[in-house]
């Protein structure tokens, strides 16, 4: 709906970027792990034509029982890296552990569920030693594991030539020992799938789990890891008792189908599986991995090892370009997590070309609707000093004056002249457009926050912050990021504009530069308490106004200088027009008159050269990069511009004040009882004109909810 | 706050006191060796002989000589795994383009290149792609053993046995004495003089204190760190050098061997301590000194090697634990992945 929407605009084709796409993908966190996922499917591919029958089920079945050992030791590998920390013991556990499967089996002749336990058991008290030294005696986890794996080894072989005969003679028949060898569940070896389940388990744990969690905040930051409380050392121990764990599960499983132990078993495994998770993307700094990744590093090593083994290369290659593996796997882990960021925010900024149409003249004394004048630079001042930014300004039914602040504030004045301040509420974010609503409930866009509710007593409550994913898109849009505008269609549904989905209310300055259609105009339905978007890539939508029949919507577009309107009533229902195709600057909000027209206000006055810059992307793109943000070219902001137009959207008349002096930046007006009132995102104050020739007794809130009300007539 | 801080004072003068009371570590090694000695000549027959004394310290002079290097490089706040490969990577190719006829001299050269080509690629993995140097040398180290491998595919290679150039290093003698030891001594000394009288020792040691301050103090740091793997890889040459004229040959199975470990226990044992900035060349000679002891021993009685690995295993651990002990790294200012 959003596509044939945007037909309707003619020109605002929605234009393909390849360098907003990188710049979205660079943001992925799952986009990391794509490259060697594909490293490995071309592994793989390149294998096939190398080696006979390699690309067949029996071979993938083989060869998963020979992966599942090494990626059980990867995976330990890879939880020891993403606390920070290294287990370069991980091969000696194993093989240690591997020796000992044997030994329960052959020699202490023990049932396979004990020897399964005793076995995981060896594997805690090794990898406890390990925690022990690293998580309590604080010692350095590099040499540390290099040392216990150094004497773990040498245990083992001493083991190994003691028991070397024993082992060769002893013989076990146990079935049940002889299914954990070569067992096959559901055609999957059984060490393969056991594999399969400690890695959705421990993915569970690692981004689901408490302490997961904490696993990975010790890794991303020791220190404030500690000062939030967590206990570093209990957690780290417990890593390295996991990861002994895990690799006594690739031992048992080794033992098992092997029943042999040499002074190679699991020999240079640490390297491999080290060279593995860093390749797969878990980051040597710490905090930063997930199990998937580790698996795909370990695939891509084993097919490799294994393909080249198959293939007759001599293992000092192997050796060599493992090596070369992790030296570049390691420089691309530090530039990548150094630079990552830079990158992102280098090519985030991306203008399209937008061919405005020609501005209308604004010169004074001519017949133009448009002329200058200086019907608005004596306007009263209310509150002069004391808010700061009222974005929009609306009139209760005792009319009390409201702004929305900077600060984050409702401030109210009332009283005889308006001397009374008061917050009427704190909202925090950055309140924008308001209206009430049938119960008298103030209801306020709030930048960065979503749509927020004020009962007349003052307390605020949330209506929606988010909406519903659109599901092409990179970015997740569901979040709101800036609720600029709303009003309340006579059914009660709330239509507003989230007015960018890739700025801020700090940068939207970028999104205007950008000129790409990153809004959206959103329907929030009491009734069903759902929020949806309505219309999806908007140019910059700002002013929200439901039409005085309450049949369509009017949606000001700040960067393409026009005023739409979509009909959300009628034989029209669901299409979008153009009201008013040329303005003479860039418009903000959009508020009914009492006569049945309408008012909108312009934020910036639209300059040749600014017009320029829009059809010029590449300018615009080396001023965002070269230039101080102060510095940037900008439409005229130095004046105040209020409009009022009638339902065919011709304009009618204008109110200036030339000098900006008191309303620069206008961004609101409403009619009041006879008054307009005025109130602009950088004002110091309120303003205050009288209207002439106008129904003295006409309010915004009648005009909706009350007795002068068009839409029932 | 002010309870903070009187505790952090309080702390402090405990642990300086703690210091002063535990001497330095190179004393504390120093006398576990003089006594080592004496018990070890009332036990072991044989052992309290001028011949077996030359014998150890030639037996420890190449693990003393690679030790200087890398004790260097942990006073930087560095580590080098890879020196023991880059030893024997370029020595077995230049060997072996001796057999193919490359005139000594010429081979020899080829050996200092192929050594300080590696180191100068340690040295710009580390300072300009700023990865971590554990990682970057364990690799290297692979990386050589395959590449020298590649050259020269034979577990030992052998060195001819009519240059007297190649082998005096080795199985020389002055005045007696094995030029292995008197190697080191030239080593020893002169890499005492290089950190302690040079502006660019000086530098290394202000480096390993504190590599941001050193940075800020305008020292180049990454020339500097350049510099300093190539002199590892330096050393690794010298001491190959000697490893050929002692044994006649360079067995490539040292690559992927303990002996690394061997080097790094002689440094940390001596109390180069592995937070960098402290120790000096006299930790490695008393290190050393405890090593070539315990060695010989072990020799003497005919101990299993695995059984020595556990037992050097085993004091390297405590080695490292001790250091840990003494100088504590604070949880606030410690450093990611060391």
């Amino acid at each position: 709906m959003s596509l044939t929407t945007f037909d309707g605009f003619g020109a605002s084709v929605r234009r393909f970027s390849p360098r907003l796409l990188l710049s979205e993908l660079m943001m992925k966190q799952w986009f990391e792990p794509v490259i060697p996922f594909f490293v490995m499917i071309g592994l793989w591919i390149g294998f096939s034509f190398a080696i006979n029958d390699y690309a067949s089920s029996i071979n993938a079945l083989s060869m998963l029982r020979l992966f599942a050992e090494f990626g059980f030791v990867a995976l330990a590998m890879a939880f020891s890296l993403i606390t920070g920390g290294i287990d370069l013991s991980v091969g000696a556990i194993f093989a240690f552990c591997n020796f000992a499967a044997l030994y329960f089996v052959l020699v202490a002749e023990l049932p396979v569920p004990l020897v399964i336990l005793a076995t995981l058991a060896t594997g805690a008290v090794l990898g406890g030693i390990n925690g022990f030294l690293i998580g309590v005696l604080k010692a350095r986890p590099f040499l540390t594991t290099l040392v216990t794996l150094i004497i773990l080894r040498a245990t083992v072989n001493l083991l190994n030539t003691y028991y070397a005969q024993t082992f060769a003679i002893n013989s076990t028949d146990s079935d049940a020992w002889d299914y954990i060898g070569s067992g096959a569940p559901l055609g999957i070896p059984l060490n393969a799938a056991t594999l399969l389940v400690v890695l959705f388990v421990g993915h569970i744990f690692l981004s689901r789990s408490r302490y997961g969690w904490h696993l990975t905040a010790i890794g991303a930051s020791r220190k404030a890891a500690r000062h939030a409380g967590i206990r570093v050392r209990t957690m780290l121990f417990f890593t390295y008792v996991l990861s002994g764990v895990l690799c006594a599960a690739g031992g048992l499983f080794y033992a098992a189908r092997q029943a042999s132990t040499d002074s190679t078993t699991g020999v240079g495994w640490e390297f491999q599986a080290l060279t593995a998770v860093v390749l797969g993307g878990v980051s040597l700094a710490g905090g930063k991995g997930t199990v998937w990744r580790a698996m795909i590093g370990a695939l891509i090593v084993f097919t490799l090892t294994n393909g080249l083994v198959r293939m007759g290369i001599p293992g000092y290659v192997t050796s060599a370009l493992i090596g070369m593996l992790l030296l570049a796997a390691v420089g691309i882990d530090v530039k990548w997590s150094k630079n990552r960021g830079k990158a992102i925010q280098k090519t985030y900024v991306n203008p399209a070309r937008v061919a405005l149409a020609a501005a209308p003249s604004v010169a004074a004394k001519s017949a133009s609707p448009f002329a200058q004048n200086d019907r608005l630079l004596h306007a009263d001042a209310i509150g002069l000093d004391q808010v700061e930014g009222p974005e929009d300004v609306i009139l209760d039914r005792q009319d009390r004056v409201y702004g929305s602040t900077r600060d984050g504030n409702i401030i109210r004045f009332s009283g005889p002249d308006l001397k009374t301040r008061e917050v009427f509420a704190h909202i925090g974010g950055r309140p924008l457009g308001m209206q009430f609503d049938r119960d008298e409930n103030l209801i306020v866009a709030v930048a960065g926050m979503g749509v927020y509710g004020i009962t007349p007593a003052g307390k605020s409550y949330k209506i929606t912050d988010e909406t519903n994913r659109t599901w092409y898109k990179l970015n997740d849009d569901s979040r709101l990021r800036m609720a600029d505008d709303l009003d309340i269609a006579p059914d009660g549904k709330i239509y507003f504009s989230d007015c960018t989905t890739r700025y801020e209310m700090t940068t939207n300055t970028l999104d205007i530069l950008e000129a790409r259609p990153n809004g959206r105009l959103v329907c929030y339905d009491p009734a069903t308490k759902t929020t949806r978007t309505v219309i999806n890539h908007f140019y910059f939508p700002n002013g929200i106004c439901v039409s005085h029949d309450g049949r369509s919507v009017l949606i000001a577009s700040t960067s393409l200088c026009k005023v739409f309107r979509h009909w959300i009533e009628g034989p029209n229902k669901g299409r979008t027009e153009v009201l008013i195709d040329k303005l003479p600057g860039n418009p903000d909000n959009i508020n009914r008159a009492s006569d049945g027209t309408y008012w909108l206000a312009l934020v910036g006055i639209r300059t040749p050269t600014f017009d320029l810059s829009m059809r010029n992307p590449g300018f615009r793109l080396r001023m965002v990069k070269q230039v101080p943000a102060d510095e940037w070219l900008a439409p005229g902001l130095n004046h105040g511009c209020v409009l009022k137009f009638n339902e065919a959207g011709e304009p009618l008349e204008s109110f200036w004040d030339p000098t900006g002096i008191s309303h620069s930046t206008l961004t609101s007006m409403r009619e009041h009882k006879g008054y307009l009132y005025l109130g602009g995102l950088e004002n110091n104050r309120i303003g205050r004109v009288r209207l002439d020739g106008v129904d003295e007794t006409w309010t915004g809130f009648d005009a909706y909810w009350g007795s002068k009300r068009r839409d029932r007539s | 706050m002010t309870i903070d801080a009187a505790r952090g004072g309080a702390s402090g003068a405990l642990r300086r006191r703690g210091r002063a009371l535990l001497a330095s570590q190179e004393q504390i090694v120093l006398a576990i060796t003089l006594s080592l000695i004496v018990i070890f000549s009332f036990a072991l027959s044989g052992f309290a002989t001028i011949d077996n004394f030359l014998n150890l310290l030639r037996s420890i002079s190449i693990l003393g000589i690679l030790g200087l290097g890398l004790g260097m490089i942990v006073i930087s706040r560095g580590i080098d795994l890879s020196e023991v490969a880059i030893m024997a990577g370029s020595w077995s190719i230049a060997l072996i383009e001796m057999q193919n006829g490359m005139s000594v001299p010429l081979a020899i050269g080829v050996a200092l290149l192929v050594a300080l080509l590696i180191g100068c690629f340690n040295g710009f993995m580390v300072a300009f792609v700023e990865a971590p140097p554990l990682f970057v040398t364990l690799a290297s180290a692979f990386v050589i053993y395959g590449a020298a491998f590649w050259f020269a595919p034979a577990w030992v290679v052998y060195a001819p046995k009519d240059s007297s150039v190649l082998t005096f290093l080795g199985a020389g003698r002055l005045f007696g004495v094995p030029m292995p030891i008197l190697v080191f001594l030239f080593c020893a000394l002169a890499m005492h003089l290089f950190m302690s009288q040079t502006s660019i020792g000086r530098f290394i040691y202000a480096q390993g204190d504190n590599p941001e301050a050193a940075r800020l103090t305008g020292v180049a740091l990454r020339p500097l760190m350049v510099l300093e793997y190539s002199i590892v890889a330096l050393l690794a040459w010298v001491a190959g050098w000697v490893w050929v004229g002692t044994t006649g040959s360079m067995q490539m199975a040292i690559a992927q061997g303990t002996m690394i470990f061997d080097v790094i226990l002689v440094v940390v044992l001596g109390g180069i301590s592995l937070v960098g900035g402290r120790g000096s060349v006299f930790s490695v000679v008393v290190g050393c000194m405890l090593i070539g002891i315990l060695l010989n021993a072990f020799t003497i009685m005919d101990v299993n090697s695995e059984v020595q690995n556990i037992v050097k295993g085993v004091v390297l651990l405590a080695a490292i634990v001790l250091d840990n002990f003494l100088h504590p790294r604070d949880e606030e200012t410690a450093r990611q992945g060391d």
